[in-house]
């Protein structure tokens, strides 16, 4: 008999976790990875698949589980996916593979991502790795961005022979998934190990090279030998409001805030250089994951009392994941739903003190399909706070096509490319959030494999 | 890794590295800066580039030791090596057309200030410069920028060399004597660059700063480095750190160097022990880390 509900996965206590930065959720072990994946129905057209952007042989890799097969499962997995390790435990599946369970009809879906997070799990710990030598084709690639999109090019084009080199503009590799996404859901360790594979399998990697600054692409292509270039530079660009009061001390940009946490180290002040300066209330502008997560690390924070979530339209409306809106509730964060601060105000040192907020209400759908939120007039009220996190999102940084030739932007700042990620210059590809906008760690991958399918394409009809 | 090459003592205080960074050197310009982190574990610090050779592939910088990194920065010694050492960032700094530029640079703000001179100079254009310092001791790169400018002046707070005072008196005069200059460039702490900036102002002379926020990426990334000009938001690392001085919110830049001013004394006061522990080992003949 097939079991209905899904085998829950272990946490750490949120009274003990909002005290340190270890590892919330835990992981599976053999015993509920195979009950779990007992409940798939290994369906015949499993529609699953089609809900996941790199098409991971879902049903394939969990029958493997139920057999016991993990280093099989591992096999199926990466053959397209290269990072599962961080995409079990950062994919919103309950928007892609999860959603589209079959199981869904009658209770709840299979935890697909809980399973790809074991199988990646136990392959790192028991040291398997994918057995791969590919013909060299002696020909250079260059990666410019190590997050998800660049790791993913550049892991498909070493599995097909290339010549990679990765140039990173800040000293770690990994973009988002390092200084972005707090240990407390992905552990550097695992993003580590993830490029270690990538290392092994021959990736050349130089940090400290800011492209358009310190090299350029041009550079790279005319007198490097570069044969292709992949753009993978992510959003990183932070966004302000634009209102009264936001370069008072305390107030910070959520890219800044968790640079310092994650990149930096500031929480291990002063074992760590670099300082973090937050009060006992802090409130957090925004709704997504950058949000969760500011708000989170914060309440992490020695002296901190009470973090504030502060968001424009409703709970049903934000863009976080479920999982992290679900432990951010556990952990205590509060929320002022239907809100927006108009004026941050300051002590005579020029400190946070407090924020002028305004009630919204929802309106018509706007072009998004969602309802816009619209100030009530003489509804605003002051929130005592003393550390102001902007999580209002990101956009691209126009520095590599500023400095690049024949290198098309949206108004935005997003480089246009076609469906496969060929910008306007021949030989030069790009993809991920560069492309998109903020976006997904798994859609920057999904962009990054096909653009290596694409250099493939490009460079085998440009011959020798 | 990247390798000092060279180590000189400027001033108390105040030292000079040569940094093996060919990258760096190629690509560098007046005005820009990098971005270094000496270890593992260690902060992300901006410092002006002070010179380069493109040739050599070095590029010359100048710090004075004022907290934790500085100073661990000023133990090292040539042969040494500095984790991560990333650049040019910032804007580099053009004068197209200029004929005659008066460059002013306080304290270790002669440094930055030295590489721009030196373009102008080598550009023919006429250079005036005053530099000043608290006091004769701490007076850097004297020669170097008498061998850009046509005429220098030197100032310090205690009269110990040249006039008695600070920059700004020069600057006055000049100014009051009718002196014309197409640009005036000011460099050094805050708040000479804001006197300085007001006092060119009902000149109409455009004057130029770079400001020294903090910073933590250096690439645009954070907004950290923000800072108000001519009542916009603009990244001092990307936009800068050259601006235009009489546009700039000097108050608000004050303020907020203040930031982390106790967190930088805890760092400083924890690497004091830690430091001078080493020291009276060494000096005692027992290293307890060479032991080890
Ligand atoms: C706090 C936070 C939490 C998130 N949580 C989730 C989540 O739970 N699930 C999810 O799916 N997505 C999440 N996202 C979004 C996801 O991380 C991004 O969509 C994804 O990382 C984009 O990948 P990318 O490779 O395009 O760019 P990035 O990860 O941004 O990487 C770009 C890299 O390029 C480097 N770079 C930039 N410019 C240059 C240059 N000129 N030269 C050299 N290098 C350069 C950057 O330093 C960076 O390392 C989150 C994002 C943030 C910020
Ligand atoms: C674009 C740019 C270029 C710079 N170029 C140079 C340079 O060529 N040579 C040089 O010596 N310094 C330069 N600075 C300043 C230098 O970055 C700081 O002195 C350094 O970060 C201090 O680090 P610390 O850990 O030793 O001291 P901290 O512990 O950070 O601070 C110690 C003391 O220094 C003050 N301080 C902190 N940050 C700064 C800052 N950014 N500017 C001035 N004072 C600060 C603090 O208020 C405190 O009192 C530059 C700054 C910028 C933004
Ligand atoms: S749709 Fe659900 S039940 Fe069917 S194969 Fe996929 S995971 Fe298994
Ligand atoms: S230092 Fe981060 S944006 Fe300038």
């Amino acid at each position: 008999m097939a079991v209905k509900d899904r085998v829950p996965m272990r946490e750490q206590d949120p009274k003990v976790r909002i005290k340190n930065f270890d590892e919330v959720a835990l992981g599976y072990t053999e015993e509920e990875a195979i009950l779990e994946a007992s409940r798939c129905l290994q369906c015949p057209n499993p529609t699953c698949v089609a809900g996941c952007p790199v098409h991971v042989r879902i049903p394939e890799f969990i029958k493997a589980i139920t057999e016991r097969k993990f280093e099989e499962a591992y096999k199926i997995i990466t053959s397209t996916n290269s990072l599962p390790a961080v995409c079990g435990r950062v994919c919103p599946q309950e928007e892609q593979c999860e959603k589209n369970c079959i199981l869904n009809r009658i209770g709840k879906p299979i935890a697909i991502g809980r399973l790809e997070r074991f199988v990646a799990d136990y392959a790192l710990q028991n040291n398997i790795e994918e057995e791969v030598k590919p013909e060299k084709k002696n020909k250079k690639v260059a990666i410019i961005g190590s997050g998800p999109a660049g790791l993913t090019c550049a892991g498909d084009l070493l599995k097909m022979g290339y010549d990679v080199t990765i140039f990173e503009a800040l000293h770690a590799l990994g973009g988002v998934l390092t200084y972005g996404i707090p240990e407390f859901r992905l552990p550097k360790r695992i993003v580590e190990a993830e490029i270690e594979r990538l290392k092994k399998l021959g990736a050349k990697v130089e940090t400290n090279v800011v492209v358009g600054k310190t090299v350029t692409i041009d550079e790279l292509m005319e007198e490097e030998g570069f044969e292709a270039v992949f753009i993978g530079t992510g959003a990183g660009l932070p966004r302000f409001m634009g209102i009264p009061g936001e370069n008072l001390n305390g107030v910070y940009s959520a890219n800044e805030f968790l640079t310092r946490i994650n990149l930096m180290k500031a929480y291990k002040f002063p074992e760590y250089d670099t300082p973090i300066a937050v009060g006992k209330r802090v409130a957090v502008i925004g709704g997504g994951n950058v949000a969760m997560d500011a708000a989170r690390s914060a309440l992490r924070l020695e002296g901190v009392e009470e973090v504030i979530v502060v968001y424009r339209r409703s709970k049903e409306e934000m863009p976080a994941r479920a999982e992290e809106i679900e432990h951010a509730i556990e952990e205590g964060i509060k929320f002022e739903f239907l809100a927006n601060p108009i004026r941050i105000n300051g002590t005579e040192d020029g400190w946070v003190k407090s924020m002028d907020v305004i009630r919204m209400k929802l309106g018509e759908p706007d072009s998004s399909g969602r309802r816009r939120p619209i100030e009530i007039p003489g509804s605003q009220f002051t929130m005592e706070v003393d550390t102001v996190i902007m999580a209002l999102g990101t956009s691209p940084n126009r520095l590599i096509p500023s400095t690049t030739k024949d290198i098309q932007v949206q108004k935005w700042g997003g480089i246009i490319t076609d469906e496969d990620g060929r910008t306007s210059r021949p030989g030069v590809f790009a993809g991920g959030d560069a492309v998109t906008g903020a976006a997904t760690v798994i859609l920057a991958m999904g962009a990054g494999k096909k653009a290596a399918k694409a250099i493939d394409e490009y460079l085998r009809s440009k011959g020798e | 890794m990247f390798k000092i090459l060279e180590k000189r003592e400027l001033a108390p205080s105040i030292k000079l590295f040569v940094i093996e960074a060919p990258l760096v050197a190629k690509k560098a310009r007046p005005g820009q800066f990098v971005m270094l982190r000496i270890k593992e574990g260690g902060e992300r610090i901006p410092l002006t580039i002070a010179d380069y050779n493109s040739e050599n592939g070095t590029v010359t910088i100048v710090f004075q030791e004022v907290g934790k990194t500085t100073r661990e920065l000023g133990t090292l010694e040539a042969g040494d090596y500095i984790q991560d050492f990333v650049g040019p960032l910032g804007v580099p700094v053009e004068f197209p057309n200029h004929k005659k530029v008066l460059g002013i640079g306080g304290g270790l703000g002669i440094a930055p200030l030295y590489p721009k001179l030196k373009m102008l100079h080598q550009q023919g254009v006429e250079v005036v410069s005053i530099i000043g310092a608290r006091t004769a001791e701490l007076l850097i790169l004297e020669e170097e920028i008498k061998a850009v400018s046509d005429r220098m002046y030197i100032c310090t707070d205690d009269g110990s060399k040249g006039r008695h005072g600070f920059v700004t008196v020069v600057l006055k005069e000049l100014l009051e004597q009718g002196e014309k200059f197409d640009e005036i460039i000011i460099i050094g702490p805050p708040i000479l660059m804001k006197i300085g900036s007001e006092i060119t102002k009902p000149y109409g002379i455009p004057t130029m700063v770079s400001l020294n926020p903090i910073m933590v990426d250096g690439t645009g990334m954070c907004g950290g480095c923000r800072v108000t000009v001519d009542g916009e938001i603009k990244f001092a690392c990307v936009d800068g750190p050259a601006f235009d001085g009489h546009k700039v919110d000097f108050d608000e830049l004050i303020k907020r160097l203040a930031t982390y001013k106790e967190e930088e004394k805890i760092s400083l006061e924890r690497f004091n022990e830690v430091h001078e522990c080493k020291l009276i080992n060494k000096i005692e003949g027992v290293d307890k880390d060479a032991v080890k």
